[in-house]
Parts: C-alpha cells; structure tokens; sequence
C-alpha cells in the first residue's frame, strides 16, 4: 500500500524504501538517519504518517463505548482534547495504542498503528455492541484512505509552521488540537501531538492535499532547516524519549502496567475491557516490567536478544539502538521484577556473546521545556 | 560507486587489499549502502588467530548487526582504531577504510575469492533478484 505522498518521495534523490506492514514507506531520505534525528531534536523534520490508521466514533454513545474499549479515561476529556491510551483484551494484553481525538460531545478520531487498522477495527465493533445494542451503538468508520497526516516535529516547529497560518499555534496546548486551520490554504486539524519526544504538530488533511501542504511546509522551512524525515528516525527518536511502540514494547502478551504505563490505566473510571485482569495484576504484583538500560559493553541491543541476570534468562530486549543524542547504546528491556531497579547490572546475549548493561532511568532524553511551559 | 579494481572481494560483501602477506579487509560500497548510517564497529584484538570464515569483527548499522567474516585464515596484525570514535567513515569512504589487517597463513586462499567485475556482476545480480 501506499501513501498520497509516494509520488513525491521519487522526486527526493537518496531515499530509501522499506516495506513497514504493507506500506512503502521512507525509511530515511538522503540525510541518513541520524541527521534526521538530530535536525527534529535541533531544529524540525517532516514526517509523512498518512500510513496510521483513522477511525471515527460518532453518534449517541460514542463516549461511552470508547471508555469502555481503552484504559483511559474518554469521559473526562474536553472537546479539543486528545489522549494517549492503550486498548486492552479481556485478558489484559494489548490490542493496539491509540490516540484519542474529541472532535464533539459525541465524535472522536481514533489514531490507530497502521499494522492494526483492521485489527482495531474489528474488535471495535464487536466490543462497542457490549456497551450498547447495536441499534443503539455509536457508528465507527475507517477514514484512513481519506485522510493524510503528516508530523511536523522539532523545537522549531511553532516558529516555522506560524509562517503558513494566520491561526496563532502558541494557543494549542500540549495534548490539544485545533480544527480547520487553514496552512498556506490547505485547511488542516493541527495537533500537538507526536511520537519524537520533541514539541511539535501532527497535521491531519484531505488525503488529495497531503502533497501540496508536505512541499509548501518544506519549502518554506526548508530554507531554515528543515528535513524530510522517515521512518528510521521516527523510530531512533521515539526510543530516546521511551515511547512505546506496539510489536516491540507492547502486544498481546504484554500489558500496558508492565510496559509502564499505569498512568494511563485509570482503574477508578469504571468499568473497562480488560481491568479485572489488570487490576489482579496489579494486587499481585507485577512479573515483569519494561525498563531503560544504558550498555556498559558497547554494542547495539537488539529486539529480541535475551537478557540475562546470574546465567538466568530474566528478560528480552524490545528495543534498542545507538543513541544519535546520547552517543551510548540504550534499549528498553522487559525484565523480571526483581532485576528492574535502576543500577541492577544485567547481561545480553549479542549472539553468543554475553554483554553487560545497567538499568537506567527513563526516558532517555527529556527535551527543555519552553518557558511558558514551565508552569505545567 | 564502483568497486576498484586492484582489490579482491567475498560474496559477503567484503574487500581485500593484498600487500605481501598481509591483507587489508574492509566492507564494500554496496554494503555500507544496504546497511544504512553505520554506528558502531567491533573490532577484533590484534593478535587474535582467525580461519577463512569466521567471523572476525561485527559492523552495527541503525537498522542491523552484520557480521564480518575473515576471507581468508591468518593472524589480526593491526585494527583500524578510528573507527572507535568515527565508525561512519565506513559509509564515507569505504574503500579508504579498512577495519583490520591479517597476515594471511594460507595465501592460496586468495585464489577463491572475487574480482571486481565477478563482485559487479554479483551484486548486479542481487539486485535484480
């Protein structure tokens, strides 16, 4: 499958195509990675996302049917707002995680990872039908092919996107959006939201004004510095600032309170899919939990290399990399309980070859908060 | 970029520069391009005893570990030591940077490995696959 925007990425010299669940997508353009990593921490990169999945919950109960779905809490939220939460089976494993846009009282876009659109989907509707009878359930539609949605990530990216807009972007908060802002004519719900760790807008447009708005962003800031960027940097960045990314650090084994997620587990809400199983977890005790650690040896941690503690298998990798801001090797690692608190020194198998670690306080990277943040 | 013809070359995408007995071994243009912004070298101790095809060193790429293997058999007798701080002039240049140095046991070996237009017509054909 293909994004609006893979025509354009041809006309780029240098960018590489990888297939990522189905999309051609870039993985990096001519930059490289790290300079695409570095120039979202320094300055802003556009990312074409337009692969994510959109599904929308509308009509009488829509509210009700999306708390129950996600850990979250939905009913709390204001128009305008959006919120991170993972979706849970019965069991408590991850189903996907989303982000939840309230567009009205009883309308909200669901951002779903695009491997999972149909998955989501699906399990929407059939769960949606244990809220209400289905005569009465909210409707839920997939979008995805009509909408396109590009990140546009950076501590410059205010300043730069301002150029295109008579909307002053200062006034959308973290976690909220604004609909029908109109970027060099393209009219756009602008969010800021993102998966780089950094502050910056996810930008979502007709799926036939994806193109027009990605050259009219580049070209305006380009001139200041800002790239292209793909998927390699998305994901080199997300790691840096512990952003969970489903496959890896969450699925359906593994649930959002040993991912660390708790804080967007909201047990006290009411009845949810998949609290009973979290909740004795909970009680219980965890088993496992995801933790950062920082390599003593070098050498870069892998998905699915095994850790171990004391010649134990305790654990395995679920990400890692060679930090482009840090410059030391990281990974975010899913261990025993007992071999999570931070210090604890750990080993990974680098293919036969035992490497030692230590686990590190995460996230990784923190970006300086403007002042006008600072009272948050 | 292509590959120069005085070096010799493996099926797994590495190059050697004969002077002697001793071979210079570092990875090909082709593989420093499929493995993307290299992060990390693994280089191996000077003196270590290695046989044609074992793995002598480690290249850590963003997206991968891909392994080196010694085409030929012989000793470790230097390592290129900037690759520790530098591991990107592989991408820079790589048929300027070699990541060690063998004094090769069985010279003969040379005989099964690639020239430039055989190495060419392999990844040329890889790419078609």
């Amino acid at each position: 499958m293909r994004t609006p925007l893979y025509d354009l990425y041809s006309t780029y010299p240098g960018v590489k195509i990888i297939d990522f669940a189905g999309w051609e997508m870039p993985l990096n353009f001519a930059a490289g990675i790290i300079a695409e990593h570095r120039r979202v921490r320094e300055g802003a990169g556009l990312f074409d996302v337009s692969h994510m999945g959109e599904l929308f919950l509308e009509g009488a109960g829509s509210a009700e049917t999306l708390d129950w779905l996600v850990t979250n809490d939905v009913r709390g939220m204001e128009v305008g707002q959006a919120i991170y939460t993972p979706m849970c089976t019965p069991d408590g494993g991850t189903i996907d995680d989303l982000i939840i846009y309230r567009l009205g009282p009883e309308r909200f876009m669901v951002v779903v990872n695009a491997a999972n659109t149909a998955k989501d989907l699906a399990w929407m509707n059939v769960e949606s039908r244990k809220v209400r009878p289905a005569a009465l359930a909210a409707t839920i539609t997939d979008r995805s092919r009509e909408i396109a949605l590009l990140a546009f990530q950076g501590p410059k990216a205010e300043a730069w996107l301002s150029g295109l807009t008579a909307t002053d972007l200062s006034k959308i908060r973290p976690f909220r959006f604004a609909s029908g802002v109109l970027l060099s004519g393209v009219e756009a719900t602008v969010a800021r939201t993102g998966y780089t760790g950094e502050d910056g807008f996810e930008l979502f447009v007709a799926a036939e004004e994806a193109a027009r708005l990605w050259r009219t962003i580049l070209d305006a800031s380009g001139t200041l510095g800002a790239l292209p960027c793909g998927l390699g940097a998305r994901d080199s960045l997300r790691i840096e600032a512990r952003l969970p990314l489903f496959g890896q650090e969450l699925d359906g084994s593994i649930g959002p309170l040993e991912a660390g997620l708790a804080s967007f587990v909201k047990m006290e809400k009411g009845e949810f899919c998949g609290r009973a199983a979290l909740r004795e977890q909970k009680e219980r005790g965890l088993r496992r939990v995801l933790r950062g650690c920082e390599m003593i040896d070098r050498g870069v941690p892998r998905h699915g290399y095994i850790v171990y503690g004391d010649n134990s298998e305790i654990g395995v990798v679920t990400s890692g990399e060679r930090s482009p801001t840090l410059d030391t090797f990281i990974g975010l690692v899913l261990v025993s309980r007992e071999w999570s608190e931070i210090g604890t020194e750990i080993d990974i198998d680098f293919a036969g070859k035992r490497k030692r670690a230590r686990i590190v306080k995460t996230p990784f990277y923190r970006r300086r908060r403007a002042e006008h943040e600072q009272s948050e | 970029m292509s590959s120069p013809s005085d070096l010799r070359y493996t099926k797994e995408h590495e190059w050697i520069r004969v002077e002697g007995r001793r071979a210079a071994v570092g990875i090909t243009d082709h593989a420093q391009e499929s493995l993307g912004d290299i992060v990390y070298v693994e280089i191996p101790t000077v003196g270590a005893e290695v046989a044609r095809g074992e793995e002598a060193s480690t290249v850590e790429s963003v997206k991968a570990s891909s392994p080196i293997f010694a085409p030929v058999s012989g000793k470790i007798v230097e390592v290129n030591a900037a690759l520790d701080k530098n591991p990107e002039l592989l991408n820079q240049k790589p048929y300027e940077t070699f990541v060690f140095v063998m004094e090769m046991s069985e010279p003969s070996e040379l005989d099964d490995l690639l020239s430039s237009a055989q190495y060419e017509a392999l990844v040329g054909k890889e790419a078609q696959a």
